[in-house]
């Protein structure tokens, strides 16, 4: 950890070096995201309603993912750019340090600019929060933590299978950005609107819908069984496959060498 | 001590043919095709030693060094590095080693030559006192004071080289394997780092092995060297040794005024005009006392030098005598 640490002062003090595209490039990303939540904003401006959820409530759904997705990211960016780490060989210097290869990598590229996402997400929160006419209890409040940090950690283990992919191929790796980037964006409305066969999906292969549908409805009071409210902790199993894939992606490099 | 018994490595490789039609069967069925990197390598090297790996491209040297490093795991074979095998325990192993490959570089392109080093540190958990021994004698030896405080983007590729053989060291590593050090070096700095490494290997002991395809640090640096083709070692023994088995012909060199001299037999002319001769000898013919004396009979000689092949010459032999 402390390591990590010292990584990502090493990281900050890099990209300070280039202010004015440091700022730019948090801009840009704010904005794009903004779009999408002007997209929403449009939406509503012609329903009143989407699946019975109002404005504020999808904007509080829209937010969860938002602010999952961008922690993940950013602790994750390494994974992301991992194809590349692999084909100019930094991967082979990584394996002749004695660190565990998956901290190294973690570390290897950090964005300071991809959080103009997560002030957006927060700004979202600021104005959902209170307009999605929830009464706050502390039960509801854990949820929407639970959802937040369960959701990076789902988004983690997509940028983990994502790079662990690299590993056999690096041709062909788009189709992986369905489930990262595509989360986030279809998963700024309840995925129930998407239909059943989309939200079996969701929850029983790629567990999307467990840490944004299910415990939302918790929170909005349409269930009522605390089971809803800790749904997402069953996203966390997601992990060990994830992990699990990556080492015996990292066995096959050792000897394979491509 | 290194020892690598059997040492047998094989890639597949996906054979795509040129061509729009092939590229698109390709997606359907690959063909592949396997590459056998390395043959039954076997060799030993003791502690405080100092082996130049040299052999063509593409021979299997990087792949020999990659599994020494850890990074790869061989097909069959053993493979033994101070007691360690190193794709088993590679985090135990790499503890002991320091790795630089020429070309590319591991320290951080934005931040000062120092912060890198110390994130290195970190790495390692290299303890402090050690730490600042280490880098006060690497940065007297190699002359880092200036440079320390620079971010690596303007370093010149002389002074960066510099510090990535400090980098590999901070940890003390009792095994150094250097890929290229010199690639692309000016003469001053290839000096400075073939000093380096000499020293480093003479007076703390560190067992180097060094690949490299200019021959001038193979002639100054090793006393060993293990040449591979094909996979395969072919050849494991000292620079001398090598010369000496390889060939015994030296080439004279003529400066003279007159008219052009006649040859007598064991000379054959490599290079003549007006005035310069350069002639290669087999000395079992014609001695080198014989060949000046016939040449000087003739003509008014001005400069005359002697010299054996050089080492490029003789890897040059030795490739094309394996047909590799």
């Amino acid at each position: 950890m402390r390591l990590y640490m010292k990584y990502f002062s090493m990281h900050l003090q890099s990209q300070m070096q280039y202010k004015v595209s440091f700022f730019l490039t948090a801009l840009g990303q704010f904005l794009v995201s903004f779009t999408a939540l002007l997209g929403i904003w449009f939406m509503f401006m012609r329903f009143n309603t989407v699946e019975g959820f109002s404005f504020p409530q999808v904007l509080l759904c829209f937010a969860t993912m938002l602010m999952a997705f961008s922690l993940a990211e950013f602790m994750g960016r390494g994974f992301d750019h991992f194809p590349r780490i692999i084909s100019n060989g930094e991967f082979d210097r990584m394996l002749v340090r004695p660190r565990r290869v998956a901290l190294q990598v973690l570390a290897s590229q950090m964005e300071f600019s991809r959080l103009g996402r997560l002030v957006q997400a927060i700004l979202v929160f600021c104005y959902a929060i209170p307009a999605s006419g929830v009464n706050w209890t502390y039960d509801k409040i854990i949820t929407l933590c639970l959802m937040v940090i369960c959701g990076s950690i789902v988004f983690f283990c997509l940028f983990l299978i994502y790079a662990a992919i690299s590993f056999f191929t690096i041709e062909g790796l788009e189709f992986m950005n369905i489930f990262t980037d595509g989360g986030r964006e279809f998963g700024r409305y309840p995925f129930s609107v998407y239909g059943k066969e989309a939200l079996r999906f969701l929850t029983y292969v790629i567990p999307l819908a467990l840490f944004q549908y299910y415990p939302l409805l918790y929170i909005l009071e349409r269930k009522t069984s605390s089971f809803y409210m800790f749904m997402p902790l069953l996203a966390l199993p997601f992990a060990i496959p994830a992990y699990a894939f990556w080492r015996f992606g990292l066995s096959r490099y050792k000897s394979t060498g491509s | 001590m290194i020892r690598l018994e059997g040492i047998n490595k094989t890639f597949r490789v996906a054979r795509r043919k040129s061509g729009f039609g092939r590229a698109v069967r390709a997606l359907l069925s690959r063909e592949h095709e396997t590459i056998h990197a390395l043959r039954d390598v076997s060799f030993t090297i003791e502690d405080g030693e100092m082996v130049g790996y040299i052999g063509p491209n593409g021979a299997g040297k990087s792949t020999t060094i990659k599994i020494m490093c850890g990074i790869l795991t061989p097909d069959s074979g053993k493979c033994e590095i101070n007691g360690r095998t190193p794709w088993r325990e590679r985090i135990a192993h790499v503890r002991d080693i320091g790795v630089v490959f020429g070309q590319r570089s591991q320290l951080w392109w934005d931040v000062p030559v120092w912060d890198s080093f110390d994130l290195i540190r970190d790495i390692y958990k290299v303890d402090a006192r050690e730490y600042k021994r280490n880098l006060d004698e690497l940065v007297t030896l190699l002359d880092l004071a200036e440079i320390l405080k620079t971010p690596t983007r303007n370093l010149s590729l002389g002074q960066r080289m510099r510090c990535e053989l400090a980098a590999s060291l901070l940890h003390n590593p009792k095994i150094l394997f250097l890929d290229e050090p010199t690639i692309g070096l000016d003469a001053v700095s290839k000096l400075a780092v073939r000093q380096f490494i000499k020293k480093l290997n003479a007076e703390q002991g560190v067992t180097i092995i060094l690949t490299t395809h200019d021959m001038q640090d193979i002639e100054a640096l090793t006393q060993r060297i293990l040449l591979i083709g094909k996979g395969r070692i072919l050849l494991d023994g000292s620079l001398e040794e090598l010369k000496k088995s390889s060939s015994q012909r030296k080439t004279i060199v003529f400066e003279y005024t007159g008219k052009d001299p006649a040859l007598c037999e064991g000379m054959t002319s490599v290079e003549g005009r007006e005035g310069r001769l350069v002639v290669s000898l087999e000395p079992s013919i014609c001695s080198v006392s014989e060949a000046i004396a016939y040449i000087s009979a003739q003509v008014e000689v001005i400069d005359i030098s002697v010299s054996g092949i050089s080492a490029e010459e003789m890897v040059a032999g030795l490739y094309r005598e394996y047909h590799i």
